[in-house]
């Protein structure tokens, strides 16, 4: 019954005006898809660099919290432009989307990997400077983002 | 060149890679990852020339440390993406974005060739005084740009708008992705 009135919403979704016109245009799906990239990228880079040096793989010179200082603002922009590309390229495809476990599972793993991030990760490094434990929230943090990029890549052969 | 091409369609691990149904969503999800490493990190040292991160951290303390990860990435970008390649060569290789893609490659490649000699040779000089010149920052920039750019085109790739298959093309369309009258009507991986 409710999965049933998901799937509803789900279609007024791909029936929505934005939906609709991305799915009249030959161009503007892979666009808006080569963006999306961008963002992840971008996301990608502060997360590496990041959760690296809380694995105390690089920059071990320099404190967590400085290196969080200098990622944090770029993982916010990353994760804006993914999620500005991300909603019209999901509206474009939402009943696809719904049938697809690929995207069931990056969904999970980004709210997990945005929840993990600023509310774990983030308040963890500004407050506690245990190595041991700056590693198991950066292995934490690499893994999920590793399964969201990957599993919203597997979206497209589903 | 394309009879290479046609061989190498022909080899038995191209055909492996083709036809079987997990390995090439693997290797292109591999390509993923390994783009967001190369790019992502590849930000951040740019953005040190620029000045806009880690200021606490000298140009050279920043190539010591940033750059081997973005060479990693870049490694892995390279082999997942030539493994990509290898899987469906003919039609990459008469793929218009492929070819501007690689084009693109080579211009990002000089830049960066540029950029690494002048680092090499000068970043001594501006770990002490600290000023960087401003052609250092706008090939930082043009790294930034060029490599964006790369990745667009890179991903079209999957969209068969320009291919051999899908006739008739304008006819620069088709001087620019060597196809003729016999070329292989290769049914490709459409779409993804």
């Amino acid at each position: 019954m409710e999965s049933n009135e998901l799937l509803e919403v789900i279609y007024v979704l791909e029936d929505s005006f934005i939906g609709e016109y991305i799915r009249g245009s030959l161009w503007l799906f892979p666009v808006i898809q080569s963006f999306h990239l961008l963002g992840l990228a971008i996301l990608g880079g502060s997360i590496v660099i990041c959760d690296f040096r809380l694995l105390g793989l690089l920059l071990r010179s320099e404190s967590a919290i400085y290196v969080l200082s200098q990622t944090r603002r770029w993982f916010n922009f990353g994760l804006l432009v993914l999620i500005v590309t991300g909603i019209p390229l999901f509206l474009s495809e939402a009943v696809k989307c719904y049938y697809s476990r690929a995207f069931w599972i990056k969904i999970i793993c980004l709210i997990i990997g945005v929840l993990f991030v600023y509310f774990v990760r983030n308040p963890l490094i500004q407050r506690n400077q245990n190595s041991l434990l700056h590693k198991l929230i950066g292995v934490l943090s690499f893994s999920i983002w590793v399964v969201v990029a990957a599993s919203g890549r597997w979206i497209g052969f589903s | 060149m394309l009879e290479f091409i046609e061989w190498l369609s022909l080899t038995p691990w191209s055909i492996g890679l083709r036809e079987s149904l997990y390995m090439y969503p693997w290797i292109e999800s591999a390509h993923v990852l390994f783009i967001a490493i190369f790019f992502g990190t590849l930000l951040f040292v740019d953005l040190r020339l620029t000045g806009h991160v880690f200021q606490e951290l000298s140009i050279s303390q920043m190539n010591k440390r940033i750059l081997p990860l973005t060479i990693i990435g870049f490694v892995f970008m390279c082999i997942t993406g030539f493994l990509l390649f290898y899987a469906v060569p003919i039609r990459n290789y008469q793929n218009l974005f492929f070819r501007i893609k690689f084009f693109l490659i080579i211009i990002a490649g000089l830049n960066a060739y540029y950029f690494h000699k002048t680092m090499n040779k000068e970043s001594k000089k501006w770990d002490k005084d600290s000023h960087i010149p401003s052609r250092m920052k706008q090939s930082a920039l043009a790294s930034l740009f060029l490599w964006s750019l790369v990745i667009i085109s890179g991903r079209m790739i999957a969209y068969n708008w320009f291919d051999c298959g899908r006739q008739p093309q304008p006819d620069f369309i088709n001087f620019l992705i060597s196809c003729t009258a016999e070329s292989d009507l290769y049914e490709g991986l459409d779409g993804i």
